[in-house]
């Protein structure tokens, strides 16, 4: 059974039709990097996936808690599909520490010193060890979306979902948050980013989805998709972003 | 009879004191508690109760808090309830303030990012969860500056309560002033004790905001 599994999905704002009929799978481990000019639908596409955002019609099923059911358990679904934003969104009335703790402790249940200790590792693993007790408005944006990174991935879940996360940043600082993304993807972790990025989609993908006007244009494994483009719409994409 | 102004004037004035900060804060717990009505009714995800608040909030910002003290110190006994000054003014300056209140304070919660909803939302936080640990601590900082500038208005306010017969500290100040015929004394004293109740109120709010790191 795949991770995540969308069928025949349709989402608008309004009267305006933002996903026009999305099916795609996802297997466990996969790494899809999710492309396409804004307001084609990748944000919206990744927030409907964890449920931030309702659809009008079709059927999300992730990790085995189907979305679009009624009365579906959105909070057991979000605990175990971690989300990173562009903005980074730490809570800013906590130091670097409380904010990985505050859902192991609210959703995990685990006692502080468990919790606490989950949290230094994960914060050591993203390379901010020294930042523990730090707030957010006294980190770079860089180091900021580390820490958010770490707050997601300390609640073990079994997807992560990365919403356009370098795009916010000075470009100095892109580098630090991929090598983090990296090392991630090389534990196995199953992966689906919406990015600019076009040479990291590349390397550290396995395979890439073109959106283009709410539907899924193109997928494909990464390397060929973008070296070897099938449709027009995804060629000029890839010559205004490749420049 | 004209008489000099003497210490227990001044006992006196400082008697009514305790009356003005007393309905001071009978106000601001009654109007604290129903302003979190007011403003719970205002972010309600239900028109009627939305519309309901809007529209208290508008009649009783709208009107002066004279026109309201009188209302009930006059008009209820014509229902047949009697009420005296100092419940009149209780109730009245509670409906005054929960008004302000209300709506200062839904500014706060509606000032923190619906990004910070989202971002709790992420982390599989239920909706009580996100409101207590990541919302609320954030919409109180924002609103403690507002909260206490609004209390030292109330402060003042009671003074109002003078013209329904209430003996405050303005009310106790005219009563002096018609016996010693020393205005400028007297209402120089009692505006120095509004501004130390007023004054100490600020400063408790600066305390607040450092304490809680108000910039965060």
């Amino acid at each position: 059974m795949p991770l995540v599994d969308l069928a025949d999905v349709h989402k608008s704002f309004g009267a305006v039709p933002v996903l026009k009929g999305i099916s795609l799978t996802l297997e466990k481990g996969e790494i899809v990097a999710v492309i396409g000019r804004s307001g084609s639908g990748k944000s919206t596409m990744l927030r409907c996936i964890n449920g931030l955002e309702l659809v009008q019609s079709g059927r999300i099923v992730v990790d085995g808690i189907e979305l679009t059911a009624p009365g579906a358990d959105l909070n057991a679904l979000r605990a175990r599909a971690g989300m990173v934003f562009q903005s980074y969104n730490l809570f800013p009335h906590l130091s670097v520490e409380r904010n990985v703790m505050l859902a192991l402790k609210l959703v995990r249940k685990m006692s502080t010193e468990d919790a606490r200790s989950l949290a230094h590792a994960m914060v050591a693993k993203v390379g901010l060890a020294d930042k523990l007790s730090a707030f957010p408005d006294e980190l770079s944006g860089g180091q900021q979306q580390r820490v958010a990174i770490a707050r997601s991935l300390a609640m073990q879940p079994t997807l992560m979902l990365f919403d356009e996360i370098t795009s916010a940043l000075d470009p100095e600082l892109v580098g630090e948050v991929l090598r983090v993304l990296e090392s991630v993807a090389e534990e196995g972790m199953t992966m689906m980013l919406v990015t600019h990025e076009m040479n990291f989609a590349r390397n550290v993908a396995d395979r890439v989805i073109f959106m283009h006007e709410g539907r899924i244009h193109e997928d494909g494994p990464a390397r060929e998709t973008l070296s070897a483009p099938r449709t027009d719409e995804l060629k000029s994409f890839l010559s205004a972003v490749l420049h | 009879m004209i008489r000099e102004f003497s210490l227990n004037d001044l006992v006196f004035l400082l008697e009514a004191l305790r009356w003005t900060v007393l309905l001071a804060l009978v106000a601001a717990v009654g109007g604290g508690l129903l302003g979190l009505l007011v403003a719970i009714l205002r972010t309600l995800a239900f028109r009627p109760a939305n519309w309901l608040a809007l529209s208290y909030i508008n009649l009783v910002q709208g009107t002066p808090l004279l026109g309201q003290l009188f209302v009930f110190f006059f008009g209820l006994p014509l229902l047949g309830v009697n009420v005296d000054a100092w419940v009149a003014a209780s109730i009245s300056l509670s409906i005054y303030a929960s008004a302000f209140l209300g709506e200062i304070w839904r500014g706060s919660l509606q000032s923190v990012s619906s990004r910070q909803w989202e971002a709790g939302a992420s982390l599989g936080l239920t909706y009580m969860q996100r409101l207590t640990h990541v919302i609320l601590p954030q919409a109180i900082r924002i609103s403690i500056a507002p909260t206490v500038g609004f209390l030292v208005q109330l402060v003042k306010n009671t003074s109002l309560a003078a013209l329904i017969g209430f003996v405050e500290l303005t009310r106790a100040s005219q009563i002096i002033t018609a016996a010693t015929f020393a205005p400028l004394t007297v209402y120089g004293i009692a505006a120095v004790l509004y501004f130390v109740v007023c004054f100490s109120l600020s400063q408790l709010s600066q305390r607040l905001e450092r304490k809680y790191h108000a910039p965060r």
